[in-house]
């Protein structure tokens, strides 16, 4: 009577165990998430703000304008890590041709303020590029806790999902071509 | 998993330190209260001082390195590229982070201190800063961060003061038995002053050994690697730190204000090797060779 009842005392204290493990490990992903939400939120903050400089010294470039506030804009409604990570990407693309433009125009780029707020936006980039990476680590970690015995049979119990990693290189998500 | 055990361990380490240091002071009390006939409550007084200074090591080292180098606190507008290095490997880190300061000294070198992530302390010498690329920078401060996220930090302080306070005494006396000699023949009353202060420097002499084996204990060559291996993890650029080092190791400005007490902190031997090649201060070799480093570093 008591060794089953030892036995199923031990069981469930395992479960426990493995179940507090996976909540924390999913607890650092959401905070790690939020972390990269904050450079994001930092990143669209300084884009209007740029935008109005440029306009003061290259007004004719309209379209370039119209391209990064949309690309913004679609970074500000993007939901999870896959969709914020391709919206930032068109972003970074939409600021790269910007300052692509900037290059033709002298008194823009001797500008203190447009100086300044390049400088803030390269910074800006790299902390995104360092919480991603923070975060990409922390998703490892808890899709690894997902996916291995004997903590695979509980996940799908307690319906822990894995999370989405941060904007992996489009080379690896493409499946491989085998031909004979 | 690693990572985590090297922490527990550390925090094991501390403990371990800072009750040895109790109980190496409350055993030299004793000794001296049996032979001088002083009695326990001499003990006592001697069992609670090492206690508060073990104690006060804990929380008040950091403040107490800092202030032996007269190093201060800088803030973003001070050096913006140090500072954003920082605070960007900490976000890779994901660290809280640590108050940055700065020692006036040519001498190219860093460190962190502190008795945890929330309590911790980035500082570098005005000399690495004008050495270093931004590159070669952000290796050294990942290698600090790494130390600060393995509670290094805080075994490290209470080891500088607590075994540093031991090796210095030891150093002391063992320098006055050379240089000072025993002048016995002109009072007649000091002299069994003297007799004590020789039997302690003997005590010493012979304690500085083990004394410089315990340092060794806690700064493993280990921790080193371990640092430099997860600093490179956190840059992704091993080579940055490799340079780095190597460009340490050719710059030989001794650094003015260390000493054996805090040689272990920094990211590199602050003394200059080639010149001091005594059999004392070979023991407290704090560091694995810079070349080895770079050799590790190199094949990642």
């Amino acid at each position: 009577m008591l060794i089953p009842i030892a036995i199923l005392g031990v069981v469930l204290i395992y479960v426990w165990f493995i179940y507090n493990g996976l909540i924390t490990a999913r607890l650092r992903v959401s905070e790690a998430f939020s972390q990269i939400d904050v450079q994001l939120k930092r990143r669209t903050d300084l884009i209007p703000n740029l935008v109005e400089t440029v306009k003061g010294y290259a007004k004719h470039e309209k379209e370039l304008f119209e391209k990064v506030t949309a690309e913004r804009a679609n970074l500000m409604s993007a939901n999870g890590a896959n969709e914020k990570a391709k919206a930032n990407d068109g972003l970074s693309n939409a600021l790269k041709s910007l300052f692509a433009v900037a290059e033709n125009y002298p008194t823009l780029k001797a500008s203190e303020n447009f100086q300044k707020l390049q400088d803030e936006l390269s910074d800006t980039e790299n902390k995104i590029a360092y919480s991603r990476q923070f975060y990409n680590s922390n998703v490892l970690d808890y899709n690894t806790k997902l996916t291995i015995f004997p903590n695979v049979l509980f996940a799908n119990l307690f319906a822990f999902k894995p999370s989405e990693f941060f904007g992996v290189d489009e080379g690896d998500k493409k499946p491989v071509k085998v031909s004979f | 998993m690693e990572i985590y055990s090297q922490i527990s361990a550390n925090k094991n380490k501390t403990w371990l330190i800072m009750l040895l240091f109790v109980v190496f002071i409350a055993t030299l009390a004793f000794i001296f209260s049996k032979a001088l006939g002083y009695g326990l409550s001499f003990v006592g007084i001697a069992l609670i001082f090492s206690g508060l200074i073990s104690i006060g090591s804990y929380y008040y080292s950091d403040k107490l390195v800092l202030a032996t180098l007269k190093a201060r606190e800088i803030e973003m507008q001070d050096n913006p590229l140090l500072f954003r290095t920082v605070e960007n490997l900490c976000i890779g880190a994901g660290l809280p982070i640590p108050k940055i300061y700065i020692v006036n000294d040519s001498s190219p070198n860093a460190f962190a201190t502190g008795r945890d992530p929330n309590h911790a302390v980035v500082c570098v010498t005005t000399g690495i800063l004008s050495l270093l690329n931004k590159a070669e920078l952000e290796g050294v401060i990942a290698h600090e961060l790494s130390h600060i996220r393995n509670y290094d930090i805080r075994l490290m302080a209470v080891v500088a003061i607590l075994v540093g306070f031991i090796a210095i005494i030891a150093d002391m006396f063992m320098r006055s038995l050379w240089w000072g000699g025993i002048k016995d023949d002109d009072n007649r009353g000091s002299g069994n002053i003297q007799l004590i202060f020789l039997a302690l420097g003997i005590v010493f002499a012979i304690l500085s050994p083990i004394v410089a084996t315990l340092i060794q204990l806690a700064v493993s060559r280990k921790r080193e690697f371990l640092a430099d291996a997860s600093g490179a993890l956190l840059t992704r650029y091993p080579e940055g730190l490799a340079s780095a080092l190597e460009k340490l190791e050719k710059d030989k400005t001794p650094l003015k204000k260390a000493s054996n007490a805090t040689a272990h902190l920094f990211i590199e031997n602050p003394f200059n090797r080639k010149s001091s090649q005594n059999w004392f201060a070979s023991l407290f070799n704090t560091h694995p060779s810079i070349d080895e480093r770079i050799r590790i570093l190199r094949s990642m």
